[in-house]
């Protein structure tokens, strides 16, 4: 579980977020979402440590996330796995040397023992025979992939991904949502999701956070959203004038 | 504007401070160094070999020149190629070269790295980016550099050999008597002294632009360029005080 409290970031004289309290749940699917410039990946920035916040404390379990030494940063930022909105893959190593990039630095596992956890990886997200491609020679929603395999390779505890479906057409960006939560109930894992993408909180979205402006405006689950009056939320997920229709026409009916 | 510098000489100086820190993994550093050698090194060789000659030659002919009306002797030419080559020109135009060849790499694939969001997802996975990416840069410069420096200094001479004896100039005994002429083995290790600063300079300059670089590609190339105007500057800096200081 990670816990976010209190949280205050500012640039400058530009306050980005505000009082912002939130917890991830373990085994779920956790999004943050609003509309872009509500302060999403700063706050998911600040809460993998990319970013210190203004004001406020990060709890992995009950270790405050900015006051632990070196030795045990080192050690919580193992159990961090993160899939980049554009994938973040070192473009001059291949598919393999990419994921087999955090084995290289922090285990002491065999070449072998090392190759049959890439491969493992591999399957588990459904690329196989890629391993010498390089990022550019594979599609968006391929590198997408590669980038999830080198995010779980390390068997983490906590999975971020910043828009996971940025660029990617609604089929494909399905089969991430799905493989996302499959491999967080089956590692038992906490996943941050941050997205904009509709589908995704319909499908995937069991603990939301809607930020507004920089603030939590609604916190519910994907089953809450139909039920719930918050216009804000209303306005977020139906924000097309045809899905406004449908939403409609569903009430009435 | 002296804020502005105090401020970025402090990140410079915090960088180097988290770089100096235990490797995650000694043999993925080591590996690192090893390719950073290769690509510094043996990557450079051609242009400094091609400067050297034509440094030793032109310092050849110009003295030759100004002897031309003189009573000095004209072994003298060997003598004044040794050092002036091993004294200031192999360091330093070395290190001047070396800074826009090596240095607008290094700031531009470090740069690259930071606007990729590589140097964060490597952050992410726990490694420390600063000694992971920086350091075996600095390492290795400090180990090739000498050496190529060393070779610019005997290409040099060479290049001064070929640009008087076959051209009549002087004969090879004049030439071969210069160079064996009052001979202050002192020398050699203030090219060396100035080897490695310059080495250091340019590679952390270089290191410091492309790591914290911001924004798009203008400001990746501004960074790139900015590696080689800091390196260059600091380089003649650097060499006025060792000169001030070691002579």
């Amino acid at each position: 579980m990670i816990r976010a409290a209190n949280i205050y970031k500012s640039f400058g004289e530009v306050e980005v977020l505000k009082n912002i309290t939130a917890e991830f749940e373990r085994g779920k699917c956790n999004l943050i979402i609003g509309k872009s410039g509500a302060g999403k990946t700063v706050l998911l920035k600040i809460l993998v440590g990319l970013f210190q916040p203004t004001q406020g404390k990060v709890f992995y379990e009950d270790q405050n996330f900015f006051e632990l030494d070196h030795k045990e940063l080192q050690n919580l930022r193992m159990q961090i796995g993160m899939l980049f909105q554009q994938g973040a893959l070192f473009d001059s190593m291949t598919v393999e040397e990419n994921i087999r990039f955090p084995l290289d630095m922090f285990t002491n596992m065999t070449r072998k023992e090392k190759l049959d956890r890439v491969n493992f990886c591999l399957e588990r997200v459904d690329l196989v025979g890629v391993n010498d491609k390089f990022p550019s020679e594979v599609s968006g929603g391929m590198q997408k992939r590669v980038g999830i395999a080198r995010a779980i390779v390390l068997k983490p505890k906590y999975l971020f991904c910043d828009e996971p479906n940025s660029g990617l057409d609604p089929k494909t960006s399905i089969l991430i949502d799905e493989l996302i939560m499959d491999i967080t109930r089956e590692q038992n894992i906490t996943t941050i999701i941050n997205t904009h993408d509709m589908n995704s909180v319909m499908e995937i979205g069991e603990n939301i956070y809607l930020l507004d402006k920089g603030e939590v405006a609604w916190h519910g689950s994907k089953d809450e959203i139909n039920d719930t009056d918050a216009e804000v939320i209303q306005e977020f997920i139906f924000a097309s004038p045809f899905l406004q229709k449908l939403r409609r026409q569903a009430l009435n009916d | 504007m002296i804020t502005g510098f105090l401020s970025s000489f402090g990140k410079y100086l915090l960088m180097l401070q988290r770089g100096f820190s235990r490797p995650e993994k000694a043999n993925m550093y080591f590996k690192e160094v090893v390719r950073q050698v290769y690509d510094i090194g043996i990557g450079s060789v051609i242009i400094v070999f091609l400067i050297s000659v034509f440094i030793g030659a032109v310092t050849a002919v110009q003295f030759s020149y100004q002897l031309g009306t003189t009573f000095v002797p004209m072994y003298y030419i060997g003598y004044v190629v040794r050092d002036i080559t091993i004294i200031e020109l192999a360091p330093t135009i070395t290190g001047l070269v070396l800074a826009g060849k090596v240095g607008s790499n290094m700031a531009a694939e470090l740069g690259g790295m930071r606007q990729k969001e590589h140097i964060d997802a490597m952050e992410i996975m726990g490694v420390n980016t600063v000694a992971y990416l920086v350091m075996p840069k600095i390492i290795a410069s400090l180990i090739i550099i000498p050496v190529l420096v060393l070779l610019s200094a005997c290409v040099g001479i060479m290049g001064g050999y070929l640009a008087s004896v076959p051209t009549d100039i002087l004969s090879h005994q004049d030439y071969v008597r210069g160079l064996r002429s009052f001979f202050v083995p002192y020398n050699i290790t203030l090219m060396l002294v100035k080897s490695f600063v310059f080495a250091f300079i340019l590679t952390s300059v270089s290191c410091f632009q492309g790591y914290y670089v911001r924004g798009g590609s203008i400001e990746l190339g501004r960074a790139s360029t900015n590696a080689v105007v800091f390196s260059d500057i600091l380089i003649l800096l650097a060499d006025y005080c060792i000169a001030v200081i070691l002579t």
